[in-house]
């Protein structure tokens, strides 16, 4: 981080596209605190009209996962397809399952 | 003077106090602190654009002459433009600029509220528009006010003179003249002295966050509203009207 | 030994279609390079902002000008999106700003002409966002991802960009004599600076080979080149202008247009810093930045003070 008086932290900004989605990261951007960081996402990333709500968050703040322990944390998902739907059998004739 | 003619009046001068100030504001781009508030003022100067383009339509339709849009805004003089004299002051410093469109935010705020409730459908359809727009307008400059008055000495000193050097503009908002009592009584348009206390209030209160003095009410220049201004507009005119007046008649 | 592995694995991946996100490892020369190439296409957008902002408030009716206005904007996002996925690869804003403010880092030449009149206007959406184009979209499947999603919002967004500037010249073209001479006289200006935006031909481009194993940049200059003009000379025909090349003319054999020698003396030269505006393109940066200084200042204090004042009452 600079520590430059002059500049800005950074901030991740999300956006909820319409009523009933989830928010989605939508870019970064630059801003002093946070009322400053909601106006200008919204001037940033809203200019024509692709959000309802946002969310923003110092980009400092984020905990994000190592790439390096990818496969201990995710590949063990790979094989547990009982957790999806398709994993079991159901006759054609059934319907509404 | 008729109510069609204080209408006529009344629309130009909606119509040129978001044309001037938009077009000051489109001066910046390209040219902000930071490129968040490059992106910021433009789509103010972008919405005060948009609502001039409805008010002088309108204008045109009232005033029954085939003027359009853009007849009004690239082929009338001087003499002949009805905005107030603080919107046609040039852009300076960034807090010039915010004090600028903070203390005229705070006034069209009051008045496109009001607006809303107009006896002209056009009107109205119009003001419900622009309130959204207003209503951000003026935080965004309130929010700046505040960071600048309240931010480092050097920024409050700064736009503690641009407050100073602006006050005097701030009168002829509320300087109620025959087209607004002619408005006020056919319920188009709104009464200034309601307006001004609500302008009164919002901004005292962003002021006093922002840790800066309220001038005193001293001398208050006027004339806009009526095609008195100051020499900056003529210049802003050249430059705007320069395409039209260069080739006349010309489609673009 | 355990980066030649490594190295091995990543160009791997790529040649998976695989996509490079910001936390995994990558060779220090490719972050370079996405860091030189992402930041001088920022510089470019927010450079690219002067000569069209040169027209706003000289724009000739209120359409063209709320259409003027929002476009110079949507450079200044551009700019934005492409700063912020610089940043992903560990570095500030401001530290790349500083180079384009020095002189250290380059942004597109183009930028380094002159809008002498309106017709200039459309002509650079037309020509220079015509090409632009055709190097952003093959740019939305690059190999970085926070690039690649960069591209995706800016293409999206540059659609209108060109249409809106073929409409000014198609408008001039049609219109009175005068307004043709401005039409014609831009597309004579245009064409060349336009045709050079894709770079150096392919013996001669330094970094393409490199950038292309790694999937950064997915076409050659020259290939590039050809689509541009391909695409462009007959939008021009269509409406009755000429484009200033005496070598110009259909090729049946290749399937494309055969078109004359550029002046790579003329590109250099601009490069080294000899356009038109080079000098004043920087300085008027350098002037918006340095009188903004106490503007950004300002906000941290108030934004220090805040937070401090939290802290007291908490």
């Amino acid at each position: 981080m600079s520590q430059r008086k002059d500049s800005w932290p950074l901030w991740e900004v999300f956006v909820r596209g319409k009523q009933g989605l989830h928010h989605k990261h939508a870019g970064s951007l630059h801003a002093p605190d946070a009322e400053m960081a909601i106006k200008n996402a919204r001037d940033v990333y809203t200019r024509r009209s692709e959000g309802v709500s946002i969310w923003v968050v110092p980009s400092d703040q984020i905990t994000a996962s190592n790439p390096e322990n990818k496969d201990s944390l995710f590949d063990p998902a790979e094989s547990k397809v009982y957790r999806h739907p398709t994993f079991y059998e159901v006759p054609d004739g059934v319907k509404f399952i | 003077m008729t109510q069609q003619e204080a209408l006529f009046e009344y629309c130009l001068r909606l119509g040129d106090n978001g044309l001037i100030l938009g077009h000051r504001l489109s001066e910046w781009c390209g040219h902000g602190p930071i490129l968040e508030e490059d992106i910021a003022l433009t789509n103010i100067a972008l919405d005060l654009i948009g609502q001039c383009r409805m008010a002088l339509s309108y204008a045109g339709t009232v005033e029954g002459k085939n003027r359009s849009e853009d007849d009004l805004a690239y082929l009338r003089d001087v003499y002949e433009f009805r905005n107030v004299l603080l919107v046609e002051q040039p852009n300076g410093h960034y807090g010039d600029t915010i004090t600028r469109q903070f203390l005229f935010d705070a006034f069209n705020f009051a008045l496109h509220q009001r607006l809303q409730f107009s006896s002209d459908e056009h009107i109205v359809a119009y003001a419900r528009k622009a309130i959204k727009e207003i209503t951000y307008h003026a935080r965004h400059s309130s929010e700046w006010m505040i960071r600048l008055g309240d931010g480092t000495e050097e920024s409050h000193n700064k736009v503690q003179e641009s407050l100073n050097d602006l006050w005097m503009y701030t009168g002829e908002m509320f300087e109620s003249d025959e087209v607004d009592q002619l408005m006020v009584d056919a319920g188009v348009g709104v009464d200034l002295k309601i307006v001004k206390q609500q302008w009164d209030d919002s901004v005292g209160t962003v002021l006093a966050e922002a840790t800066l003095t309220q001038p005193e009410d001293g001398w208050m220049q006027s004339g806009g509203k009526k095609g008195t201004h100051s020499e900056k507009l003529g210049f802003l005119l050249a430059e705007m009207q320069f395409m039209q007046r260069a080739y006349p008649g010309a489609t673009w | 030994m355990e980066n030649l592995t490594r190295e091995k694995e990543f160009q791997a991946k790529l040649d998976r279609e695989v996509k490079i996100e910001p936390k995994d490892w990558m060779p220090d020369a490719y972050r370079k390079t996405l860091i030189r190439q992402i930041s001088q296409h920022a510089h470019s957008e927010i450079v690219g902002m002067l000569p069209e902002g040169n027209w706003i408030t000289r724009a000739p009716n209120l359409r063209r000008k709320a259409a003027l206005l929002a476009k110079v904007q949507d450079e200044a996002g551009h700019g934005l999106y492409l700063y912020s996925a610089a940043e992903t690869l560990g570095v500030d804003r401001i530290d790349l700003e500083e180079q384009l403010l020095d002189g250290t880092a380059k942004y597109s030449s183009i930028f380094n002409y002159p809008t002498q009149t309106w017709a200039d206007i459309g002509a650079i959406g037309w020509l220079v966002d015509g090409a632009a184009i055709l190097n952003q979209v093959p740019l939305c499947r690059t190999s970085y991802g926070p690039y690649a999603r960069a591209m995706v919002r800016v293409c999206k967004e540059e659609s209108f960009h060109q249409r809106q500037g073929y409409e000014i010249i198609m408008t001039l073209a049609q219109g009175n004599e005068a307004q043709k001479k401005l039409a014609q006289d831009a597309l004579n200006r245009w064409w060349w600076p336009a045709l050079m935006m894709f770079g150096p031909s392919d013996d001669n481009s330094k970094h393409s080979a490199q950038s292309m194993a790694w999937k950064i940049k997915r076409f050659s200059n020259d290939y590039l080149r050809q689509d541009f003009v391909d695409r462009t000379v007959p939008q021009a025909e269509y409406i009755g202008l000429s484009v200033p090349d005496k070598d110009l003319k259909w090729n049946d054999e290749r399937g494309h247009y055969d078109f004359g020698p550029i002046n790579w003396e003329e590109f250099y030269n601009v490069i080294k810093g000899n356009g038109p505006c080079n000098r004043q393109r920087l300085k008027t940066r350098n002037a918006s930045f340095k009188a903004g200084a106490w503007v950004r200042e300002a906000a941290s204090a108030y934004a220090d003070k805040k937070a401090s004042r939290k802290e007291v009452a908490a």
